[in-house]
Parts: structure tokens; sequence; C-alpha cells
């Protein structure tokens, strides 16, 4: 209960933040780098595999009712309302999370944040809110880059294993999103990006016990993430099934 | 020293718990500019926890701090900025950040600290950053990264950073722990450097007898530019006064001059001096 609450301080400091001086651009653009450009390689490798797996599974699921031609909206459909977001999620929360969480905890018990708060500096402010930011800004343009290869995949695997032509694909993939669809794809990487981000440094800047307590701290941040982000897509989904 | 001095640190009765053990119990004392304190003590007497609390960086669990006649007790964190950059604080294994530069480490207070004044240009703080790495003798570091250096070099830096923005109060936690005599040597005529060229105060945390006296005895010599012992050629000359403090299991047991120290007949208190 007790780290609940105080999680929930360090986000409220973190977002006021991001409205209050002085803010650390620099910091803000490397960690865009270091969280969007470096996962992309990853993530685009993820989602052409995932477009193509579930291309060739479809395949033979919808052929034995003779509906091919609906591959592109089935790949469309789950690609960008769920596995689009939750893959590149737990991507970046392995990659990225897992770095959050040991770089502040190295620093915590280095007493490096220590020293940025004895020389003035809101430890919050410099390394929370950039992380922050960053994330947010980066997961769902990593999702959007994702889906769109992801879907590229399954095109490959209709055209190879079904015949199915690009136009047909492409108009039957494009017309089964609806707006609620794109809105929810876009939704949950933000909302999986604040989670990655604010636990990652929730349990690096909390950690304790020298470099044992490092491998803690990274473990429980992946682990925690992870599983919040299972539990956030399937409240978000139930949330726009309600709507609709 | 004379009371009309304005005291820059000041602790109440002040008392700190963790879990059961005290860190600092029921602690008083007054500070005042121009002064030198040595705080001795084993450890776990609490002498890292007085520092830390001295600029907020632990809240108290009773009593009041006062620092530079502010009350920083109960202030929020984002209203200590102000008061903590008129303070410098040296970490015992200097706190450097291992993923900037010697360089950009010295120039983070400069350039990050919050209520400061921006430096004027890129320029400007270079050339302190050039300024006091020379003062530390290490101005070929520059470009490279903490874990480049040897721990008595980082040190250094550390002393570098705690500085550059001149504060009128410095703290270091155990600045020679774990060094060579030589390099505790050049660390603690350093700090003597840095006292009498910028006139800082200082609180100096330690466990070694000779790190005190030096504070006490030596003074430094700008002609010759090194640190001598205070009756040979400055024996006319204010010096800075120094007091002794010795803790035990966060109560202050002892505090005055060296000759008290000396003289004190405490089993415990003879432990840390070398007669």
């Amino acid at each position: 209960m007790e780290a609940f609450q105080d999680f929930i301080i360090l986000s409220v400091q973190a977002f006021r933040n991001v409205f209050r001086s002085p803010h650390y651009s620099s910091d803000i653009f490397l960690q865009m780098d270091i969280i969007g450009v470096g996962s992309l390689p990853i993530v685009m490798f993820t989602g052409f595999f995932s477009g193509i797996i579930m291309g060739m599974q479809m395949a033979r699921a919808l052929a034995m009712y003779g509906a091919q031609g609906q591959v592109g909206q089935i790949v469309s459909i789950t690609l960008v309302r769920e596995l689009g977001p939750v893959l590149t999620a737990l991507l970046v929360t392995g990659r990225n999370a897992s770095g959050i969480a040991s770089e502040l905890g190295s620093m915590r018990v280095t007493e490096q944040i220590d020293a940025m708060r004895a020389l003035g500096t809101d430890p919050i402010q410099k390394l929370v809110t950039p992380r922050l930011i960053a994330t947010s800004v980066m997961l769902p343009l990593l999702t959007i880059i994702s889906d769109c290869i992801g879907l590229f995949g399954g095109f490959l695997m209709a055209a190879s294993l079904m015949n199915i032509t690009s136009s047909e694909y492409w108009t039957t993939a494009y017309r089964a999103l609806a707006y609620n669809d794109v809105v929810q794809g876009l939704l949950k990487p933000l909302v999986f990006a604040i989670v990655i981000a604010l636990v990652g440094c929730f349990y690096g800047m909390r950690t304790a016990g020298g470099t044992q307590g490092v491998g803690r701290a990274t473990t429980k941040a992946v682990v925690v993430a992870s599983l919040w982000i299972f539990v956030l897509t399937a409240l978000i989904g139930r949330v726009f099934v309600f709507l609709t | 020293m004379d009371s009309n001095v304005p005291a820059i640190l000041r602790f109440e009765d002040v008392s700190l718990h963790y879990g059961p053990t005290p860190a600092m119990d029921h602690l008083s004392f007054e500070m005042r500019a121009g002064e030198t304190r040595i705080v001795f003590g084993a450890a776990g007497a609490g002498k890292t926890t007085l520092l830390k609390a001295a600029v907020g960086l632990v809240k108290p669990d009773s009593g009041r701090i006062f620092l530079f006649d502010e009350e920083i007790t109960h202030l929020q964190e984002h209203d200590l900025f102000d008061v903590r950059s008129k303070a410098g604080f040296l970490f015992q294994e200097g706190g450097l950040f291992d993923s900037l530069t010697i360089a950009e480490n010295v120039a983070y207070p400069l350039l990050n600290q919050q209520g400061r004044a921006p430096t004027n240009g890129t320029n400007g703080t270079e050339e302190k950053v050039r300024e006091a790495l020379r003062f530390v003798e290490l101005e070929q570091t520059l470009e490279k990264y903490p874990d480049e250096l040897s721990g008595g070099m980082r040190r250094r830096v550390g002393i570098a950073r705690t500085v550059v923005t001149a504060p009128p109060l410095v703290l270091y936690d155990s600045p020679t722990a774990g060094l060579d005599p030589i390099t505790a040597y050049t660390i603690v005529a350093l700090i003597v450097k840095q006292r009498e060229v910028r006139n800082m105060s200082s609180i100096l945390v330690t466990y070694r007898y000779q790190d005190g006296h030096l504070l006490a005895n030596f003074r430094y010599n700008p002609n010759s530019g090194r640190v001598e012992a205070a009756s040979q050629d400055h024996s006319g000359q204010e010096g800075f006064k120094t007091t002794f403090m010795v803790m035990e299991e966060g109560r202050l047991v002892f505090e005055g001059s060296e000759t008290e120290l000396r003289s004190s007949r405490d089993p415990y208190v003879t432990k840390f001096v070398k007669r």
C-alpha cells in the first residue's frame, strides 16, 4: 500500500513537472533516441513476423470456410486493436523499463541521485519527466510503424499462399478499421508508455541494497509493467466495447 | 569566534531514527560563518546523516534545522533547491555522474542548478570548469569519464564540482576514506586551500585525526602555493576557527577545540585522538 502511495506521488510530481520549468529538452531528445530509435529495429522485426504468422495461420483457417478474401480484415483489426500495441509495449518494456530501472537504480546506489539533489536539481524533473515525455511520444509512433509493417507481412502471406491481389488485401484491411479501432490503437500505446516509464523510474528511484538491489529493481520493473499492460489492454478493450 | 558573526547552520534538538537505531539523537549545535567543523565518529554514528540533514537530503523526526537563517526542517523538496545551491556537498565516493565526462560533471551545477542565474554563455561555463579543475590540478582530464580515473582523482573532481559555484558552505563526507596517506594528504591540502582562497566555511566528516589536525593547524600560503604549518609564517594571520565534534550512536558526545579534544578523558573520544 505504501509502495502504491509512493508510486502515485511520483506520478503526480512527474506529470506536474511537464508544465514546470526548467525543461531539460536535451534529456528528452536523448531519451527519445534511446527509447524510440533504439527500439525501432526490434519493433519492426517483431511487427513484420507477427503479420507473417497471422497471415499464415489465417490462410489455413479461412480456407476451411472459403473466406480467404477476409484475411486483410482479420490481420488489420487484430494488429491495430491488440497485437500491435501490446507486442510493441512488451518489447519496449523489456528493453526500456529494464534500462530505466537499472540506470536509475545504479545512480541511486552510487549516490548520484542524492548528489543531484544536493547540487540543487530535482531528480524527478531531470530523470523521470524526460523519460515519461519521451516514452509517451515514441511508443505510439513505434506502434504505428509496427502495425504498418505487420500489415505488410500479412499481405506477403496472403499474396503468396492465397493468391490474393494487392488491392483486395489493402482494401479489406482499410475498410475493416472503424474510427474507434484507430483511437483504441493509439490510446493504448499512450497509456502503456506512461506505465512503462513511471514503473521503470519508480523501481529505479527506490532501489536499495547495492548491485543485487539494482537487479531486483530491474526484474520488478519488467514484471510489473508487463502485468499492467495486460490488465490495461483488457480494461481499455472492454471500455471501447461498452462505448460502441 | 565573534558572536556577531551570523550562524550559517543550526541544529536544535534534532533526532532521526532509521528503524529502532538512532542516527541523530537530540543533536544541537551552531556553526558560524568562516568556521571549520571536524566531525569524528565510528561507522554508524550518524556523521553522514548529519551532513545530509544539514541540506535537507533527509528529514528529521523531530527538532529544527536552520541553514543560512532559513528553517529547512519542513521545506518541500522543490523549495530546498535555492538554499541548497549555497551549500556544496562532496559525497564519500565523489558522487560523480558516470555517464558524463569530467568537464560535464564539473559544469553540471553551473548548467542545471535550479534558481541559479545562467552563466554567461558556453565560454563562461567552460572557463569556470577549467579554473575549478586547474584548482584541483586535473585540467588534463576534461574529456575523460569518471571510471577512467583513480579513486583519489575522482574525489578531487568531486571537490572541483562542489566548489565550482563558490558556495559559502561546503560539506565533505569522508573525503579521505579508503585512500592511501599521500592521496589523503593531497585531498585535505586541497580542502585547506579552497577554504582559504575562496573563504568558505566547511564541515568535514572523517575518522582520521590527521585530517582534522591538518585543517586546524595548517594554512595555505598563496606565495609558495603550498599548505604550511600556521605557526611558521602565518602566526599573525587570522585563522579559521576549527571546532571538533565527536558523535556516538547519534549523540554529540564532544564539541570543542583541538586542545580540549586532546585533553578529554572520555574513553570513546580518546579513540579518535592520535597522541
